[in-house]
């Protein structure tokens, strides 16, 4: 929804990655989101993650739904395919383009009204199949392009900018994630890019549906006192169960820690999670403990951050299906279509 | 008392109870008909329910080879003692019923114009049989001996079938050729047969085959090249996913590694199904989905979308009896407006509509070339008579030489080769602009897809001019498809006529057996078989041809005549409804009353 081209100037000094792109071959067009929004902190983390991770920007397919969230897609990757999909119906979409070509990253951008509203079904069958992607859900609590009314995800007792206390429970959609099977479940803070870039990268690289919920303050309608979701609400009650760190398969390891204080998690591709642990008892591969860590906290009013659960070997619906390695969108008819013989011995079986 | 009498042909109801094994024993016998040369056309007729209700199965025997339904019945075996009372009361005066009598039936409960047979059934399964579902099965093989020798069918008709369906297991191949003579020797001992209604051999089967149109659907979409399928479960649309999935399981696991060369989701509703098919198309896969009205009523703003952002869809929709939850189990023609204007907006989208299995097939497999040609969704108009019946049809038929039409999809090279791209711009004149596929080059050829409007370039823009350009350009797009969904097919009368008839998908059969009887009757209609949305030019310039038109159609408010009259801007006056849509198919004696009532009218 942008009227403003960018400037495409290049200072001479950026550095490019292992694939020769520079940051700024990451970024998309100009935001039109309000100026302080969380949203264009989570672009901004993202644009870092791909560019660290030496992603060639056309290899991601981003795709959103409807709302402030679902526009930022159009704010990064410039260079890759995007689709600004329904209210709520991003998940069963992406779904189809993986199924179509499964060597594509797949990004799935969406908001607390479109995913745990009127998406609440599709988010939760898509991280029951195990789709592989990076579903990251910008959570601000509220309807920004409508002017403020509550998402599903307000809090009970929180109060919005026109004074209304919201009486509903609210839909924890980390706690659904970690139920249904997401495979990769974080939680972070829009404010917070330290730890919201190394878990962007873990998602991307990882085996199977990875899910990050970032709280992420609407400075328009829902940061004020009274909000369990502005700045202010999210800094003094973010519980981080660690700080991790992401390192790509084949780097060196140098830092050196202490045995007991850091676990090293490695995914499918030789990719580490290298996690210090800032809660000595943190088991982010159990998934059972993580459920009940997140809801005890919950219930004091903290908002619990980080890589809350990993299940390092995560496969993903294609292999479910076991579909063939190439993409199904190159086979061709030789390849897909049985031919006149085979045709000839089916009618002979219909008579 | 009077007798029907009739050579090749009659029709045959049997009257049982769903989950007793009764489709197979009856599906049987009208595969031995076929084998004597003579045509059949069954019909299943069943309540929305798995086990316990009543189900019939109306079975057309017609060495014309008319396979719409008939309507009457001439000979009734009645299985089901609830439905009794309506079953006896349906046969045609001089005809047969046919019955259990192991337990006697008060005489009130026959009727003294029927020539009534009862067979022992339960009792002669029960003495050679000691398991309770064995008795069963067997029982309603005992039923088709009896009637094969009623009916005068050879019993190597019988033998042979048994022979293919059983091979490598001679068990059961022994035991069901035993419950066949059983049937066939009580007859023999106790009864006057043929009776006379029978059959007789003849020549009029040739090389065609047996099959229901979802199966053929399910078929046509592996010989089209679907890759990617999504569905949600509805009556009576599931058998073509599931069709689908026993195909690809044959033909598309590759033998080497053992992986599949295509994906099925089952969704958890409609709306994620099609925005499955929506993101597999959008990423370059033939894609498709199966459903039935509520189905479409839920996708509509999916279908809007796949409309506006030009994503190729395939939806193969199987009618229903509508509205709302309306009669599942029964058809009707009745989605055709929801369809050809589903979604908010200006929208319109091309429909196709197969007239029998074979056509199922065919327009399956074109379904998916259109969907990737035009960039938009298509729909196959099919319905439950065509669905879930078998019906003799032409074999199916493929040629090996014939590529994917892939459509306009803009390749790296292309671009590479600096090729202009603006992903909404009409450079070819026919309204279908150029896109790319995700992840194509590294620097050229992306763009944002969307549902808001955007200029020829992909950009957002709610600029006038930009909005107009685009939604001109569809309808541009519109007219192009007119030309390259399958035409319609005329049949002149055989003397000149100032009247004409249009008809389309499943009232064809009955239709051609009408016209038969019309032509020969002198009722001369000139009649013009519609078989895709929109209409090309011919079809404006047969309905000018004519002074009146008749337009036949399984639904109460006449929707195509309203989209003929809509779209070619006909006179209202000119187009007469001929409507039937009780959830029964379209019979010829149905059309031929209307038509000759309006035509002596006409002619006056």
């Amino acid at each position: 929804m942008t009227f403003i081209a960018k400037p495409r100037l290049h200072h001479p000094t950026l550095h490019t990655n292992k694939v020769g792109y520079t940051r700024r071959d990451y970024e998309g067009r100009i935001s039109t989101l309000c100026a302080g929004c969380g949203h264009d902190s989570i672009s901004a983390a993202i644009i870092q993650a791909c560019w660290e991770l030496d992603i060639e920007p056309h290899r991601v397919a981003k795709l959103s739904g409807i709302g402030c969230s679902s526009k930022t897609p159009d704010y990064f990757l410039g260079a890759s395919h995007g689709f600004n999909t329904v209210h709520g119906r991003m998940p069963s979409v992406l779904t189809g383009a993986n199924m179509a070509n499964r060597e594509l990253l797949y990004l799935g951008i969406s908001g607390d009204g479109d995913s745990a509203s009127i998406g609440l079904g599709q988010f939760a069958n898509a991280m029951r199949r195990g789709v592989r992607m990076a579903y990251i859900v910008e959570n601000n609590g509220v309807y920004g392009l409508t002017k403020g009314q509550f998402s599903a995800t307000a809090d009970r007792g929180s109060k919005s900018k026109k004074g209304v206390i919201n009486s509903d429970s609210p839909v924890d959609l980390v706690g659904i994630a970690l139920q249904l099977g997401a495979t990769y479940v974080a939680r972070s803070f829009s404010g917070d890019k330290a730890q919201l870039v190394p878990l962007i990268k873990g998602a991307m690289a990882h085996g199977g549906a990875a899910f990050i919920d970032v709280i992420s303050p609407c400075v328009t309608f829902n940061n004020h006192g009274g909000s369990t979701k502005s700045y202010d609400y999210v800094r003094q009650h973010n519980e981080a169960v660690s700080r991790i760190d992401f390192i790509t398969p084949g780097c060196e390891i140098t830092t050196h820690y202490a045995p007991g204080e850091v676990v090293d998690v490695e995914q499918h591709d030789g990719s580490v999670l290298r996690l210090r642990k800032l809660h000595a008892d943190y088991d982010p591969t159990d998934r059972y403990a993580a459920m009940g860590y997140m809801q005890q906290h919950q219930e004091r009013g903290e908002v619990v951050t980080g890589l809350l659960y990993v299940d390092p070997l995560a496969t993903d619906l294609h292999t479910a299906m076991n579909t063939c390695a190439v993409p199904l969108n190159t086979l061709n008819a030789s390849q897909l279509n049985p031919g006149s013989q085979a045709l000839e011995k089916i009618n002979a079986t219909l008579r | 008392m009077k007798r029907i009498e009739a050579i090749n042909d009659f029709v045959i109801k049997f009257a049982n109870v769903n989950g007793s094994g009764s489709a197979s024993a009856n599906e049987l016998f009208a595969k031995a008909v076929m084998r004597m040369g003579v045509p059949v056309s069954p019909r299943n007729i069943f309540p929305s329910n798995i086990q316990g209700m009543p189900t019939w199965y109306e079975a057309r025997v017609c060495e014309k080879g008319y396979h719409g339904r008939r309507g009457g019945v001439d000979m009734m075996v009645a299985m089901n003692p609830q439905t009794w009372d309506a079953d006896i009361a349906e046969i045609e005066s001089g005809g047969y019923l046919f019955y259990d009598s192991t337990r006697p039936m008060p005489a009130n409960k026959f009727r003294d114009d029927v020539h009534t047979m009862g067979v022992p059934l339960t009792e002669i399964a029960n003495n050679a049989y000691t398991d309770p579902r064995q008795r069963q099965l067997f029982k309603n093989i005992i039923y088709v001996g009896a009637l094969s020798v009623l009916l005068d069918v050879d019993a190597e008709v019988f033998e042979k079938l048994f022979a293919e369906q059983f091979k490598g297991k001679e068990r059961l191949l022994e035991s069901n050729i035993k419950a066949l003579h059983m049937g066939r020797d009580y007859v023999k001992q106790h009864m006057q047969a043929p009776l006379g209604i029978r059959v007789q051999r003849a020549d009029n089967v040739g090389d065609q085959i047996f099959t229901d149109g979802n199966s053929a659907a399910g078929l046509g979409l592996v010989y089209g090249g679907a890759t990617v399928a999504a569905w949600y479960p509805i009556t009576p649309s599931t058998s073509i996913p599931e069709a689908f999935q026993k195909y690809c399981e044959k033909f598309r696991i590759d033998p080497a590694t053992g992986q599949h060369r295509f994906a099925i989701v089952q969704a958890e509703d409609e709306l994620a199904s099609i925005g499955m098919v929506v993101g597999a198309g959008w990423n370059g896969a033939r894609a498709f989905t199966a459903t039935s009205g509520p189905g479409v009523s839920l996708m509509t703003e999916f279908i809007g979308l796949a409309y506006f952002a030009e994503i190729p869809v395939t939806i193969i929709n199987v009618q229903r009896g509508g509205p709302s939850t309306g009669m599942p189990t029964r058809t009707q023609q009745s989605d055709l407006l929801s369809c050809a204007y589903a979604s908010h907006g200006d929208t319109k989208h091309v429909l196709l509509f197969p007239q029998d299995p074979h056509e199922c097939f065919t327009h399956s497999a074109a379904a998916l070339d259109l969907a990737e040609r035009l960039q938009t969704p298509i729909f196959v108009m099919t319905d439950l008579d065509i669905g879930m019946n078998q019906r003799l049809c032409k074999p199916f038929v493929w040629d090996d030489a014939k590529e994917y039409d892939r459509g306009k999809v803009m390749t790296a090279e292309e671009l590479e080769a600096g090729k202009p791209f603006g992903r909404y711009r009409d450079v070819d004149g026919d309204g279908i602009p150029w896109r790319t596929l995700p992840g194509t080059h590294p620097s050229k050829g992306a763009f944002f897809t969307r549902g808001t409007t955007r200029n020829p370039q992909a950009m957002y823009s709610e600029a006038g001019p930009d909005y107009i350009y685009n939604m001109e350009r569809l309808l541009r797009k519109f007219k192009t498809a007119a030309n390259l969904v399958p035409q319609p097919v005329f049949r002149n009368a055989a003397e000149p006529t100032r009247l004409g008839i249009i008809y389309y998908g499943s009232t064809t059969p009955a239709m051609r057996e009408a016209l038969d009887v019309l032509d020969r009757n002198g009722d001369h209609v000139d009649a013009m078989r519609l078989c895709a949305f929109p209409f090309p030019q011919s079809v404006s310039d047969f309905i000018a041809a004519h002074d009146k038109v008749f337009v036949v159609e399984q639904n109460r408010d006449a929707q195509m005549r309203s989209m003929l009259i809509n779209e070619l801007e006909v006179n209202p006056a000119k187009l007469v409804r001929v409507l039937h849509y009780d959830g029964t198919p379209i019979t010829a004696r149905f059309i031929i009353r209307n038509i000759h009532d309006s035509v002596q009218k006409e002619l006056v």
